[in-house]
């Protein structure tokens, strides 16, 4: 059994296991924070950008001047934004059978992987999942698309050149296999490849392995995977919490009795409370609407932002904020609130009664229907006519590198009365906010990251109790910034196995046995003869079928269709008996 | 032998107050729970005490299934669970959880307030009841216990529909509940995966008929409505709140866009907006178009469809209105037919199947002359159509369904007598396996001859597949192994390792028999002559060459 790692990113995992002669992808996230390297893609002309100077290499050369700009002291590529791939070279991913998504934020990377690689099996995911994971991908395709940049820098990816460069750029990591944005019809094309499965559902690879997802209780549809044969079992965790907000409980319980128990997708910010961001981010929302000043939450169209949502329905009557318009600005915002109303079967016990009465599931329903909250595919068209401040404005994209949210950054930033508030743990604000500097907006940061922490790890471990644990090296140590916080890495027995970005692990694991099926017809003809009290032992021979990896043992024809009886079967053809 | 054992306590031979008992591995399910729309004395209930006389329910079963909302497969829920007694878990879908204590309400209701019944299942019997519900995805298997598992199919009836698939070890049943084959104006084809069960019970509304194409049917559907309503009469569509009329709603609705007509539409009861809305949130349960569509136009908010008041049915002019119940036996639709019944510019259309001794049933099959209650006749002069709406499989569909799960064995139920005989020989004729078709209260028993799962070491079946001539993987392979069994546990290992494990001496025979070769050669050549000759043979002979120049053993 083998692990091939693709991605080094904890929480954008991407690796392939290899079990029982079956090849399975687990997720393909896509490592977005490139991005950060490269400037912002204003919508509408922005003075403040264009202008930016050139970078100067030290010796005073500017032959990339054109393609490196500096703000306040950080340079950024002028080009598309690029993202990093995950490995394409570490193993042939044409052999790839299945692949396994966890949740929507872990397929991103999916369309690099079925239209570029040679790629011919089958995607599983939940339908939340899929449905999702195609909003926040046409969101993305869209934001980028519609800012036409007639200029793709590569000269900066030279060896030589990137040397020269000052940190990240310097560090940065293959950026030679950094690619562009995928097109919508190669998102559909990926997503077509999609079979739909449900939580619990057993699912076959082949005869020879078994794959079930099971609610992590992350997100809509989110889920875990159990991979196994009759004798071996591997769990698959990406993504969970525990926490209750919009989605169905974590299943725990079937992770039990695992012989290897994969874990990505830990919480980002283990320090941080999500309840108590969610506190600040109300009060910083009043405080800042109240002096009179617009609110900016950078957001993906989906996840968080329905349980924000759902916070401010509760909390803008007490606060005094009934009037003060709430837009969502996305090409999917609308799509995005209408389908999370329509997913019961996955929301937690809370949601699903509701559903019954029958009412929607969101409180969001009614916060559009009062007009309190409004929604529009980009500030053009309607929103401009209905914009009116002050306000509150959801939109992507995190990075503030593209999408709706850069115009507004640009709008609003020189205003010291606004906020920008980050409740994605996805992207470092500051990185985010460093080709706006400088800034005079309030910048608040109060992520929201409601996956598993450390204490809940080793609380989780000790319930399962999985003879081995693999996780990415980052969770076998303190976080790099907080060196002396030991309690913030995983602590189990036997000690984790770790991996990193294009590693191979081989997992400590022996096949003993199989699963063979005796036909009723061989079992009638044995003669077990009991050697020792309680155990008996009978000779067999017969005919092995193999098929779609299942065997079957039959009684043995000859060739005049008559059975061989088991006693000349044992004189005639039981050699080793004798031998 | 192993066997599976069928009772129907309803349903048997008969449409209504479907209710079948399977015992299978030394586990006992109950699948559906339905009343009869036929009776109104005890019959309209399964008979519990067939399961036992005293003692709880829970002790004697294991589970309860039910396949989808209509009263005739959940009516009598309450009444079994409650009043009779039953603490186990009951396993349905989660629309199915959802709608099914509306249905169930609206019906106590039209027993107990209007026909003044008492000793009936009251409200909160209904809600007690629910509490035992577990709702389940579609093909999620759900363990009922260590040995008994369930996972449901979709079924494609009404919303929530679901075939059901029972196992336990390699035994299996699925049960399909009611299904359609096509998919219709809201909902998809019924899908089950080549699951081999011992054995399929299914249901057989429609064992006779072949449906001409759906097309064919709505074009004539919207033509005898447009026909009688351009004439100036009324429409009376007797339907069930849930299933059909969202179907025929979306018919009209987008008809009356076209044609742009102005005749008014109606749908009575209140539940109709609440039922629309339980679509819409169930969304995912409907056909791939509307699902596709939805954010941008939600099918079931309709335009030309309101709300039906008591008063509108004096009303003056055309009109068109979806009346419940279907099968015209109580409730509001019963009561608009008395008044419109005389005048034979309207128009009745039944788009479903009725149950004997419903009025609905009575005016489709001739009769003109109703008696009603108090004595009273009531000649019916309008014009009595009736299209196969209902969403049941027809022959052609069962025949396809068996097709997909390849059963070993196939059980009728929910269907005619005489008609379930007809499609038992096609299905006897056409795939070989047994067909039965137990009446109410008969057992039906299948021998079922499992395979008994062994675990072999991996060594004896690599090596066992390694060996042969031709390295190709799909030839059958003669194995030779031993067969251990301990406890309960059975593994099949090479006789090596067997006589290791147990620490037992291996024994060696030898069989030697003398043979005189006549051969004026040396010794020493005959006998190397004949071992070359037994080399070249493809026979699986075991044997030493020749020693000292005297001897040659052959093991054979």
């Amino acid at each position: 059994m083998k692990l091939y790692c693709l991605s080094g990113h904890p929480t954008l995992p991407c690796n392939v296991l290899k079990f029982k002669s079956t090849t399975i992808m687990l997720d393909c996230g896509l490592d977005m924070t490139s991005t950060l390297n490269f400037l912002p893609m204003p919508l509408v002309q922005s003075p403040r950008l264009s202008k930016l100077p050139g970078w100067v290499l030290k010796d005073g050369s500017t032959f990339l001047d054109k393609e490196l700009k500096e703000c306040s002291g950080h340079v950024f590529v002028d080009s598309v934004p690029e993202f990093c791939l995950p490995e394409t070279e570490l193993l042939d991913l044409s052999t790839v059978d299945v692949i396994l998504i966890s949740n929507y934020h872990c397929m991103m990377a999916l369309p690099y992987i079925t239209e570029y690689t040679g790629f011919t099996g089958t995607v599983y995911a939940t339908e939340p999942t899929v449905q999702i994971g195609r909003l926040l991908m046409e969101e993305l395709v869209n934001s980028i698309e519609r800012v036409p940049k007639a200029q793709s820098a590569s000269m900066w990816k030279n060896k030589e050149v990137q040397r020269l460069l000052p940190a990240p750029l310097k560090d940065a990591v293959e950026v030679s296999m950094w690619r562009k944005c995928y097109t919508m019809p190669e998102v559909n094309a990926a997503l077509s490849k999609i079979q739909l499965v449900g939580y619990s559902q057993k699912i076959e690879l082949f005869g020879a392995v078994q794959v079930t997802p099971l609610s992590s209780g992350y997100a809509l549809g989110s889920s875990n995977w159990i991979i196994q044969s009759h004798y071996e079992k591997v769990s698959y965790v990406s993504g969970s919490s525990l926490l209750t907000t919009h989605p169905q409980p974590m299943d725990q319980a079937s992770l039990k009795n695992s012989d290897v128990l994969i874990l990505t997708g830990l919480t980002q910010i283990p320090t941080a409370n999500p309840d108590g961001m969610v506190g600040e981010f109300c009060s910083n929302l009043a405080m800042t609407v109240r002096n009179g000043g617009n609110v900016l939450v950078p957001c993906y169209p989906s996840g968080v932002i329905y349980d924000l949502l759902e916070c401010l329905y509760q909390y803008i009557d007490s606060a005094g904020l009934s009037n003060v318009p709430f837009y969502f600005i996305s090409p999917v915002a609308n799509s995005s609130l209408e389908f999370s109303q329509i997913f019961a079967e996955w929301l937690c016990h809370n949601k699903q009664t509701k559903v019954y009465l029958p009412e929607p599931p969101f409180p969001h329903a009614e916060l559009i229907q009062t007009n309190k909250l409004k929604h529009y595919p980009s500030i053009h068209g309607d929103f401009s006519n209905d914009f009116k401040q002050p306000c509150v404005v959801f939109t992507g994209h995190p990075s503030l590198r593209f999408g709706d949210v850069v115009h507004f950054m640009e709008l609003w930033g020189k205003s010291s009365l606004n906020t920008v508030i980050f409740t994605e743990p996805d992207f470092s604000y500051l990185d985010a906010l460093a080709p706006y500097q400088p800034l005079a907006m309030k910048c608040v940061y109060c992520p929201i990251d409601t996956r598993l922490n450390f204490i809940q790890v080793s609380k989780l471990l000790k319930e399962v109790q999985p003879l081995h644990v693999v996780c990415p090296e980052q969770y076998t140590q303190p976080p790099p910034t907080q060196s002396h916080r030991t309690d913030l890495m995983i602590d189990c027995q036997p000690p984790p196995m770790s991996y990193r970005r294009a590693e191979v692990l081989t997992l400590p694991y022996k096949r003993r046995y199989e699963k063979i099926e005796i036909m009723p017809e061989l079992a009638d003809s044995l003669v077990p003869l009991e050697i020792k009290p309680g155990i008996s032992l009978a000779t067999v021979s017969a005919v092995l079928h193999t098929k779609d990896n299942k065997h079957v043992l039959q009684v043995r024809y000859n060739g005049k269709g008559r059975k061989i009886s088991l006693h000349r079967v044992s004189c005639h053809l039981g050699p080793q008996l004798f031998s | 032998m192993p066997e599976i054992k069928v009772t129907p306590l309803g349903a048997g031979q008969d449409v209504g107050r479907s209710c079948i008992l399977v015992s299978i591995a030394g586990k006992n399910v109950m699948l559906d729970c339905g009343m009869h729309m036929g009776y109104n004395d005890d019959r309209r209930f399964p008979d519990f005490s067939y399961i036992t006389q005293n003692g709880r329910l829970t002790d004697f079963l294991d589970c309860v299934i039910i396949s989808h909302f209509h009263l005739d497969h959940c009516g009598a829920l309450p009444y079994f669970s409650e009043m009779v007694g039953y603490d186990g878990p009951i396993y349905m879908t989660h629309p199915t959880k959802a709608i099914c204590p509306i249905l169930l309400e609206d019906y106590r209701k039209i027993t107990v307030d209007k026909k003044g019944e008492t000793n009936f299942f009251t409200s909160q019997m209904i809600k007690d009841c629910m509490k035992k519900v577990v709702a389940v995805h579609l093909h999620q298997t759900v363990q009922v216990d260590e040995e008994l598992e369930i996972k449901a199919y979709y079924a494609g009836h009404v919303l929530g529909a679901a075939m059901f698939q029972i196992k336990v070890g390699c035994e299996s049943v699925a049960y399909t509940g009611d299904y359609n084959m096509t998919p219709d104006r809201h909902l998809g084809a019924a899908w089950i995966d080549k699951c081999r069960p011992d054995l399929l019970i299914t249901e057989s509304t429609y064992a006779t008929t072949i449906r001409d194409s759906k097309r064919c049917r709505e074009r004539d559907f919207l033509k005898k409505v447009h026909e009688t309503v351009e004439r100036g009469g009324k429409v009376l569509i007797p339907v069930f709140a849930l299933g059909r009329a969202q179907e025929l709603c979306i018919l009209l609705e987008t008809f009356w866009e076209r044609m742009n007509l102005k005749a008014p539409i109606y749908f009575s009861t209140g539940l109709t907006e609440k039922a629309n809305h339980y679509y819409k949130l169930f969304i995912t349960w409907t056909n791939q178009k509307i699902r596709k569509t939805f954010v941008q136009r939600n099918m079931f908010e309709f335009k030309h469809i309101k709300a039906f008041d008591r008063a509108f049915a004096d009303n003056p002019g055309p009109m068109v209105v979806f009346a419940t119940p279907g099968m015209l036996h109580a409730g509001q639709s019963l009561q608009i037919f008395r008044k419109w019944a005389g005048n034979e510019k309207n128009m009745v259309i039944m788009p479903g199947y009725c149950v004997q001794g419903t009025v609905g049933h009575k005016i489709l099959s001739g009769q003109r002359k109703l008696e009603m209650e108090g004595r009273q006749i009531l000649e019916v002069k309008m014009q009595v159509e009736y299209m196969s709406f209902s969403a049941h499989a027809d022959a052609k569909g069962i025949m396809q369904l068996i097709r997909q799960a390849e059963p070993r064995n196939v059980l009728l139920v929910h269907g005619e007598a005489k008609k379930m005989e007809f499609l038992k020989q096609k299905i006897e004729q056409e795939f070989h396996v047994n067909c039965y078709m137990p009446a109410n209260g008969e057992t039906t028993t299948i021998f079922t001859n499992p395979s008994i799962p062994v675990d072999i070491s991996l060594g004896l079946l690599k090596r066992e597949t390694a060996i042969g001539l031709l390295p190709d993987a799909k030839k059958p392979k003669l194995m030779h192994g031993t067969l251990i069994m301990k406890d309960n546990s059975f593994r099949l290992v090479s006789p090596e390792q067997a006589l290791k494990e147990l620490g037992l001496a291996e024994h060696q025979l030898r069989f030697t028999c003398r043979v005189h070769i006549q051969d004026p050669r040396k010794e020493h050549e005959t006998v190397l002559r004949v071992y070359n000759h037994l080399k070249g043979q493809v026979f699986p002979f075991f044997f030493y060459p020749p020693r000292n120049g005297l001897e040659l053993i052959i093991l054979r």
